[in-house]
């Protein structure tokens, strides 16, 4: 049942998407995006020194983003004398660790089908083949839990490494980053639950199947359409467990210097850093796949174009209809990251306890109130 | 308010293994605390129950070497007081021996005093208001207003030839006139600088994010700033219009139409508001003093006090030994004692001199407005969260160079 290429597949599927999307985005976001696009908003240039084989050109300073990694391999790893060695090794994994295997679920594109493709009520059938999952790591039927359960988690190395260091600051950073991100998974949960009782169904490739509905024969019925309320809940407690800005409490450099990693050097400071940004393109990829149609391209179905005339439109061979689907749903992503780091740049951050009357306050009762309105919504209809 | 909490806290019964404190030092590396103060806390949890602050990592003996200098010599010293307006500093001090000489500026000069030190408040309210926004997170507020000063530090290196370590006052007036183009500059450079005070106050002012950290943290009453000694924006925050520019005139402040802005609450968003008010007025202020720039002589004409030109220096034996005994003995200050005192970007900046009439201070001692807000700093901080040490700190402006000269 689970043959050699079967397993060759699931192998090159969790190179391309971890190894050849997640770490290198996020690489190039931590190095690339925070400095150069950051300079594009602030008005500066930002660094463009460093050259490669004599060429005079800074290249759009993509030598910069490869000698930045070269440095963090190479500088001393500094332990604190009295740190937990053990802990201090083993948190940068434990962030990095489950910020990588989300990845697992996220479907880039729809299950790709070996027979004919035929369209019906806006939705892909599959006629004399089989559906091949090639686009994500895991068609998990529980995907959404997955996701929950894995991000929990990922509290553990951002908790650990502050105590483990024995440095105060990283002690009130760690704790600051567990309180933040138990409380936000609160309303991460429950404002996904709206969504779970409309989809029905916590397969996320299933949930964009299904966005692919035309709303009146002219909207596509993407998730935030359903439920626009969530959407924003969702994206403030997905950015407050990635403890980005404006939720970096935990990291906040001017008070605590950097939180719970201010002992960490190296590959580890990297290991942590790089969490974070793959953390950041995670969330533009959940909320582009549970809001935003995830791999859906609007009126675009298995054999082409259909704007509302019963027919096809244009037609689009079946291997252009994945192609424009994979970049569709990259292209969702980016779109998401790049909100999320201009918010970064915008924003001033919160104090600890008024993130936390955020979360409990503010946030919880909405998105309480919003299941309960869906639920009795979906319950008359 | 924020005191009450912290003697609740620190008076609480008895307190279990379980509830220990924890005392944090903050500094003197830190990023938030300006390289040069060290704050030894004591947390419990997240809120600050004692804070302790300890200053003089930035201790130079500026008041010491005074001592060792002609009085024309201890300009470039009062360039480092408040590295953030040097030229406040200078002209405050100009105006100190101006008043031990009992000399008067000319026209011209007390106008020209008047720009530049508006100036020199711009860029420092800039720093002040850019370093809050970035200390809180917002980096491109911090950039923007990064940009605006250094538009005006362009103007002052024009005028005076250096950025930062300018010394370009004189005793009896100035190192030289404003260059011709300098009013048509300066119509360059003013809307750029209206469009980042509009820029900061769009990205703060109205921010709920920003309101809520700077809103009733680190407050002050107005009884207790007064009794402490505070000044400056600080002080008017709390509702009390003093401002030496308007108390006091000196310079041009009392031909020229401005107003002083108060806060009513002391807190952290009043003294952010009062500085972006006054930078408004800054630059009313400069407009007015361009318009009503009187002609005449820069410099008061007293050979005992001002150098003669370099033609005399250099053709005829009179100049030559003008300008050595001015050069090697100093300006001859009548002995005496005075204190002077001008407003500064942070608050009262006061000079007080002694001088037994020969040609170095004998005593030179300054009263810095920073050096005042830290011994009342913990009043503001304790009782508040870790977090609200950040603005706080911001807001007071605390200069190194200053407090701890």
């Amino acid at each position: 049942m689970f043959s050699p290429i079967d397993f060759a597949i699931l192998l090159l599927k969790i190179g391309v998407i971890t190894l050849g999307f997640a770490l290198p985005i996020g690489g190039l976001l931590t190095l690339y995006g925070d400095r150069k696009l950051s300079a594009l908003i602030q008005n500066r240039v930002g660094p463009n020194r460093a050259k490669v084989f004599g060429i005079q050109s800074s290249l759009l300073s993509l030598p910069q983003f490869v000698a930045d990694g070269i440095k963090m391999l190479f500088k001393e790893d500094a332990m604190p004398d009295n740190a937990d060695r053990f802990w201090h090794f083993i948190a940068p994994a434990l962030a990095l660790l489950p910020a990588i295997t989300l990845w697992a679920v996220i479907p880039f594109g729809d299950l790709y089908c070996t027979g004919t493709v035929q369209v019906k009520d806006y939705m892909d059938v599959c006629v004399g083949g089989e559906q091949k999952n090639y686009f994500s790591i895991a068609n998990l039927d529980a995907g959404l839990l997955y996701v929950f359960a894995i991000s929990s988690i990922s509290v553990y190395g951002a908790a650990l490494a502050g105590w483990s260091t024995n440095s105060k600051f990283a002690l009130i950073g760690g704790l600051r980053s567990t309180a933040q991100m138990i409380s936000y998974e609160v309303t991460m949960g429950l404002s996904l639950a709206g969504t779970m009782l409309i989809y029905g169904t916590l397969n996320l490739n299933e949930m964009a199947q299904q966005q692919g509905a035309l709303l009146g024969g002219w909207l596509p019925a993407w998730g935030i359409v359903y439920q626009p309320v969530a959407f924003f809940l969702f994206f403030i407690a997905m950015m407050a467990e990635t403890k980005r800005a404006p939720f970096d409490v935990p990291e906040g450099e001017s008070e605590i210097v950097a939180g719970y990693f201010t002992e960490f050097s190296a590959l580890k400071f990297g290991a942590i850093q790089l969490s974070e940004y793959v953390g950041t393109i995670f969330v533009g990829a959940l909320v582009a796949t549970i809001f935003f149609g995830g791999w859906q391209v609007p009126f675009l179905y298995g054999d082409g174009f259909h704007f509302g005339s019963g027919g096809v439109d244009i037609a689009v061979p079946y291997e252009g209809v994945v192609a424009l689907r994979l970049v569709a749903f990259i292209a969702k992503t980016l779109f998401f990251v790049l909100l999320q780091f201009m918010l970064r740049w915008t924003l001033p951050r919160f104090r600890y306890d008024q993130i936390m009357n955020l979360g409990w306050k503010i946030l919880l009762p909405i998105s309480i109130a919003n299941l309960v309105i869906t639920a009795i919504i979906v319950l008359a209809f | 308010m924020n005191r009450a909490i912290a003697d609740a806290l620190a008076a609480a019964p008895e307190r279990g293994v379980q509830e220990d404190v924890m005392v944090l030092n903050m500094g003197p590396s830190h990023p938030a605390m300006h390289g040069t103060v060290r704050m030894v806390l004591t947390l419990d949890g997240e809120t600050v129950i004692k804070c302790d602050p300890e200053i003089g990592y930035l201790h130079r003996g500026f008041e010491k070497q005074c001592e060792n200098a002609t009085w024309s010599q201890v300009f470039p010293y009062t360039d480092r007081l408040n590295y953030c307006s040097p030229l406040l500093n200078n002209f405050g001090y100009a105006l100190a021996v101006e008043k031990m000489l009992g000399i008067k500026a000319t026209d011209r000069c007390n106008y020209i005093r008047t720009i530049l030190g508006e100036m020199a408040r711009l860029a420092d309210h800039f720093t002040s208001l850019g370093a809050g926004a970035l200390e809180l997170g917002a980096m491109s507020a911090f950039l923007y207003a990064v940009e605006a000063r250094d538009h005006i530090w362009d103007l002052v290196e024009e005028v005076t030839g250096a950025r930062l370590t300018v010394s370009f006052a004189r005793i009896g007036g100035l190192k030289e006139d404003l260059p011709d183009n300098f009013a048509e500059r300066w119509e360059a450079t003013e809307p750029r600088l209206w469009d980042v005070i509009k820029k900061l106050d769009q990205l703060s002012t109205k921010n709920r994010i920003f309101m809520d950290r700077m809103m009733n943290t680190g407050v002050i009453g107005a009884d207790e700033a007064v009794s402490l000694g505070f000044t400056g924006p600080v002080l008017r925050s709390t509702g009390v219009a003093y401002d030496i520019r308007k108390d006091s005139p000196y310079f041009a402040y009392d031909r020229v139409d401005f107003e002083v802005p108060v806060g009513t609450n002391g807190d952290n968003f009043d003294r952010y508001l009062v500085r972006l008010e006054e930078m408004k007025q800054s630059i009313s202020i400069i407009r007015q003093c361009l318009k009503g720039l009187p002609g005449g002589p820069l410099n008061v004409d007293d050979p005992h006090i001002m150098l003669p030109p370099k033609e005399l220096v250099y053709n005829s034996i009179e100049g030559m030994i003008n300008h050595f005994k001015l050069i090697f003995e100093g300006i001859q200050v009548p002995a005496g004692e005075v204190y002077s005192y001008t407003e500064a970007a942070n608050g009262e900046l006061g000079f007080y001199i002694v001088s037994n009439g020969t040609g170095k201070p004998y005593k030179l001692r300054v009263r810095p407005p920073c050096f005042y807000f830290m011994g009342g700093i913990d009043r503001m901080i304790e009782g508040g969260m870790l977090s609200d040490i950040i603005p706080t700190f911001d807001t007071i402006n605390m200069i190194g160079g200053e407090v701890d000269r």
